[in-house]
């Protein structure tokens, strides 16, 4: 696996850690997504308790120049509320599934924040300023006695602490019977979609009273249902392109020119079945929690509850590459389905850009550095490298928290006797799962989520 | 005689059964653990946290789980028509089979395996042979909200089906509160039956197999509970309504 030894790897240190130390988590800060903005300046997570917080990264230090610049917190806000839903009589939870960033266009920055009903644009700006010297007004807002006004004098801005202020601008409710899993923001960036368990739709981001729905999987009848929506994303590239993974193991490509429903794929990706797998628990595993395209466009990933999938959009019946993450895992699937641990959706992530400069090295690597990452239990993540086919398994703990030193690679023994510092399988601790990653869209610089904390790690710099 | 390996692919070579003696030993019957696997699925369907709308895509999947166990014990037998055409010898070996279902698990040992399904790993079967006390630490561990609703995936539900479903559940809840009943089975038993008229009204996705209970179940005993036909019989009845009526739109 990837380790000390290798001349382009990545010696990933511990940077940062953000959230509560102790540990009794209280629901509502269990982090729930995590997503960088397009220049990585800004991080942002939501959580539970329908918060999102902004972290925004420092100006690179010019004493400092072995580190990259620290995240600290830039905006807190309560994004959704608890709501409840009178026909039905059920809660609709607050807490946020997904965050989406817009590119930068002016001085705000533009989020896509979500639950499992309402999709929000917020707007977040920064004022560093205000008018001072009004003349009907005084200083605190209220309005002068006008008989006192003597003179004319023109209002001037003054400095004043920075403030970063988020506000709702758009609302985009009530089209989602089911819960929404994922959003994505299409490549000509007004537009975007919402996709939830048996339907996508498509809006317009100027409009909020209108939708399309471009994808239905709703039988007439329910009983017949077999099959959900899992995950969906647009092309980065294709503006009528998008993908949608099934609870069946399943990716569908769809072109949106095609017609004006999309309920007929254009591509059906899927991998036979090996039958020597085979269980109860066949479907289950296979199921896809996350699907996200390389930046290039040309494959995408997909997270099953053991694997990562690469595929190539060009090939339909099975995928170029796959990556066990758990195997060991294979073999405890029953107690894992009994703890519900089995339905966990574990997201992924491709590293920043597929052109990367090595740092490590002196001179510019031609070859695409392309690595994934996803995550897994007892707070441990992986990360596969795609070129040198090298895998390792890293661990988030504060343990491990000082700066600057190489976070040592960790072992799984899956049977028989175990060596020193590996952990065995039975003493993995299930209750910390790392679900959310990001990767930094230009530097070697990656956030993961425990259960309530944000760990940030970046590679070694020399 | 039973095949050796054939349903262990998966697990690790050191656990695999090397001699036959210490095979039968080890193997409690691949249809106890799948009739449990089926009781924990229909009580994972039940027991969500009804406040808030449960996640669809665990239920489908859930749901996918059972119907694929039912389809099997469809195929195998042990979910059969007593009443088939079939020649005699073969209805006797199939009563056989039944026969076999209902005694301990060491004696189940002997019966043949289904081949190709079933890896069920060693942490359960070690479970299974503490008679049984894993799925109950699942159900009783679970909370019990006393506001359910009977409909899992379309919210416009009737609210006539409500009182009596609601009803049925509660009793369901107490009977896992109050006692340690040995198997699943046992929770269906005080069911009331009388609303099985309604589902026929419903439409069933498995109406094929609904005709059948009634009359396979003479011969069907449960391994725990020897007052057994009854408790059988609303058993697999409930345990088809129950399921029924988790999908009905």
């Amino acid at each position: 696996f990837l380790g000390a030894g290798g001349g382009n790897d990545i010696q990933w240190c511990f940077s940062q850690v953000k959230g509560a130390v102790d540990d009794d988590v209280a629901e509502a800060d269990i982090i729930s997504t995590v997503e960088f903005n397009h220049s990585g300046e800004l991080l942002a997570t939501g959580d539970k308790g329908g918060r999102v917080v902004i972290f925004q990264q420092e100006q690179e230090n010019k004493t400092q120049s072995h580190s990259r610049g620290e995240y600290n917190v830039y905006s807190t806000f309560q994004s959704h509320e608890p709501e409840f839903d009178y026909l039905k009589s059920l809660e609709i939870e607050e807490k946020i599934n997904k965050i989406r960033w817009l590119p930068q266009k002016n001085a705000a920055q533009f989020l896509l924040s979500t639950n499992d009903k309402t999709i929000k644009l917020w707007k977040i700006s920064e004022r560093d300023k205000r008018p001072e010297g009004y003349n009907l007004k005084e200083e605190d807002g209220r309005y002068r006695d006008p008989t006192t006004v003597t003179t004319l004098r023109v209002p001037v801005f003054r400095p004043m602490d920075l403030m970063v202020e988020a506000s709702p601008r758009r609302i985009f409710a009530n089209a989602h019977t089911y819960h929404i899993n994922s959003i994505s923001i299409n490549s000509d960036y007004e537009t975007y979609l919402s996709a939830d368990d048996l339907r996508i739709n498509l809006w317009h981001l100027e409009i909020t009273d209108r939708s399309f729905n471009i994808v239905d999987i709703k039988p007439a009848n329910m009983e017949e249902l077999t099959e959900v929506i899992t995950a969906a994303e647009f092309h980065p590239n294709s503006c009528s392109t998008f993908v949608y993974s099934s609870s069946k193991g399943t990716i569908r490509l769809c072109d949106m020119r095609a017609s004006a429903l999309c309920d007929r794929h254009s591509k059906l990706f899927e991998e036979p079945e090996d039958p020597s797998n085979r269980s109860f628990f066949s479907e289950i595993i296979s199921s896809i929690s996350d699907v996200k395209f390389s930046h290039s466009g040309r494959y995408m990933m997909t997270r099953d509850y053991l694997s990562v999938k690469i595929w190539d959009l060009n090939m339909e019946n099975r995928p170029v590459e796959t990556y066990q993450v758990h195997e060991y895992l294979r073999s405890k699937l029953c107690s894992l389905y009994e703890n519900d641990c089995i339905f966990d959706k574990f997201e992924c992530c491709w590293n920043g850009s597929d052109r990367q400069v090595e740092f490590s090295s002196l001179r510019t690597s031609d070859i695409p550095k392309i690595i994934v990452m996803t995550g897994s239990y007892n707070n441990f993540f992986r990360m596969f490298d795609r070129n040198t086919k090298r895998d390792i398994t890293l661990e988030a703990s504060r343990e491990n928290n000082k700066p600057r030193t190489v976070l040592k690679p960790r072992k799984v023994c899956a049977s028989g006797k175990r060596k020193k510092d590996e952990i065995s399988v039975d003493s993995l601790d299930f209750n910390k799962k790392i679900l959310h990653t990001a990767w930094h869209p230009k530097e070697n610089i990656i956030a993961v989520a425990t259960t309530n904390n944000l760990y940030i790690f970046q590679d070694k710099m020399n | 005689m039973f095949v050796r390996g054939l349903k262990r692919k998966c697990f690790d070579g050191e656990e695999d059964i090397e001699g036959t003696l210490a095979g039968i030993k080890a193997i409690p019957s691949y249809n106890l653990q799948r009739q449990s696997l089926l009781d924990m699925s229909l009580v994972k369907l039940q027991l969500c946290h009804m406040l808030v709308e449960p996640n669809l895509c665990r239920s489908v999947l859930i749901a996918n789980t059972v119907r694929q166990i039912q389809e099997e014990m469809t195929q195998d037998g042990t979910w059969q028509m007593i009443n088939t055409q079939s020649t005699g010898q073969a209805s006797l070996d199939r009563l056989v089979s039944t026969d076999i279902l209902c005694r301990s698990s060491r004696d189940q040992a002997e019966e043949k395996h289904v081949p190709a399904y079933g890896t069920f790993n060693k942490d359960f079967e070690s479970d299974q042979a503490q008679g049984g006390s894993e799925t109950m630490s699942t159900a009783s561990s679970v909370q019990v909200p006393r506001n359910l609703q009977n409909n899992m995936w379309e919210m416009e539900n009737p609210q006539e089906n409500k009182g009596n479903f609601q009803k049925s559940l509660d009793q369901i809840f107490e009977t896992l509160e109050n006692k340690s009943p040995n198997s699943v089975e046992d929770l269906f038993s005080e069911v009331d039956n009388s609303y099985y008229d309604l589902d026929t009204m419903l439409t069933g996705m498995m109406s094929n197999t609904k005709m059948g209970h009634c009359d396979s179940l003479e011969t069907f005993s449960s391994p725990t509970n020897t007052a057994s036909n009854s408790n059988c019989k609303s058993d697999l009845n409930d345990l088809d309504h129950i399921v029924e009526i988790l999908v009905e739109s």
